[in-house]
């Protein structure tokens, strides 16, 4: 078992604070199955890759929150990736979610120094909304642990000039950024599904996303499906049965060529 | 945010997308940090062949840096360049942007970047 970043540090009033979702994040990152499909997609050593489909994979957290999930791929690139040499960065549409990322990064790279172990290199984390500030055709690998609970709107985006009248009804607006996915909680999911193909690597690219049962996600697989012979998708991992269906379960979508 | 971050970012703006003036943004009174980190030349090398060695000409230039070769260096030639191995280092690695704005070439849409933090959020009516 690979340790949980610490994020003892996190506002939780008003980020995210890591749940079942997350830690489902991490355990099947970590999986035997997945370590084994991430190492063998970003492997260094191939006779047949030319230097640019061999060099340092860029990864990419949407809705990074406390900043676990990116901390743990972080912090344990060379376990999960079989390569150190990834350059990371994390995306969020709460300020205070970004600051507390850095810090579970920095917290999470401090462990890995005191062990005289490896880590990723950071960029940092962004403020923004999805990838719409992303070149184009560069993320190796995404991960998005979406605002996926279907409510009947969803909250608007952040803007810095708006007037919040109290800080209590700021941080309710930031944490509801967090969970409020609109219809069928898949408002965002979809929006982020549809740059999917224009925003992953053509030869590489790979995102994880999770989805809640009420998502939908038979439907959302047959419509990954639906985009032809050059991608796949599969459920790889799952909070498991419960009376007949999976209550939360993570895909993996991938360019397949 | 490390300054090798503006060699990933565009403009958010859609209608700035086909235009090749949104790519590099272009820093305007940045405040720059350098972090010591230990030399690790095996993450330049896997970093140089992914990046977009133009822009970050651009970036370095604008940012008083000094002028970087007109193409990227092979590993080959780094190994036997101590000196442009470490001005990458410095350049790639250890700097970073704390304050300061990043315009856009094609909209001159300004982002702000405030304690390390890039703002790409934008006004409603850009959405």
């Amino acid at each position: 078992m690979l340790p949980t970043p610490s994020t003892s540090h996190v506002p939780y009033e008003r980020v995210y604070e890591p749940a079942e979702d997350s830690f489902l994040f991490l355990d099947t990152l970590s999986s035997g199955s997945e370590t084994a499909f991430l190492q063998k997609r970003f492997s260094k050593q191939s006779p047949t890759l030319t230097s640019t489909q061999s060099s340092s994979p860029f990864v990419v957290e949407l809705g990074t929150g406390s900043g676990v999930v990116l901390s743990f791929l972080h912090a344990h690139a060379a376990s999960i990736l079989g390569r150190q040499d990834i350059i990371t960065t994390g995306v969020d549409v709460n300020r205070f979610a970004c600051k507390a990322t850095v810090e579970t990064v920095r917290a999470a790279e401090q462990e890995q120094d005191a062990r005289a172990l490896s880590h990723g290199f950071y960029l940092g984390n962004i403020l923004g909304d999805l990838t719409g500030f992303i070149k184009l055709g560069q993320v190796d690998l995404l991960i998005f642990n979406p605002p996926y609970v279907p409510t009947s709107e969803l909250p608007r985006l952040p803007d810095e000039e708006a007037k919040i009248t109290t800080a209590y009804e700021r941080d309710s607006h930031l944490l509801s950024l967090s969970y409020a996915g609109g219809m069928d909680g898949m408002e965002t999911t979809t929006r982020l599904l549809q740059s999917l193909p224009e925003i992953l690597n053509s030869s590489r690219g790979c995102a994880y996303i999770l989805l809640c049962a009420q998502n939908k996600p038979e439907e959302v697989k047959k419509q990954i499906k639906s985009w032809g012979s050059k991608w796949a998708v599969d459920t790889v991992g799952g909070t498991g049965k419960r009376g007949g269906w999976e209550k939360l379960q993570i895909l993996r979508i991938w360019r397949t060529q | 945010m490390k300054l090798l971050t503006l060699n990933f970012l565009t403009c958010a703006v859609k209608a700035c997308k086909s235009s090749s003036a949104s790519f590099p943004l272009h820093p305007k009174d940045c405040e720059l940090v350098s972090d010591t980190i230990a030399p690790n030349p095996q993450l330049v090398y896997n970093v140089l062949p992914r990046i977009d060695w133009n822009a970050l000409v651009t970036t370095a230039s604008e940012l008083g840096f000094p002028t970087l070769p007109a193409t990227a260096p092979t590993k080959e030639e780094l190994e036997n360049d101590e000196k442009m191995m470490k001005e990458l280092h410095t350049l790639l690695l250890e700097t970073s942007v704390s304050e300061g704005i990043l315009v856009c070439g094609n909209c001159g849409h300004e982002y702000r970047v405030k304690e390390g933090i890039a703002n790409f959020l934008l006004p409603n009516h850009l959405v």
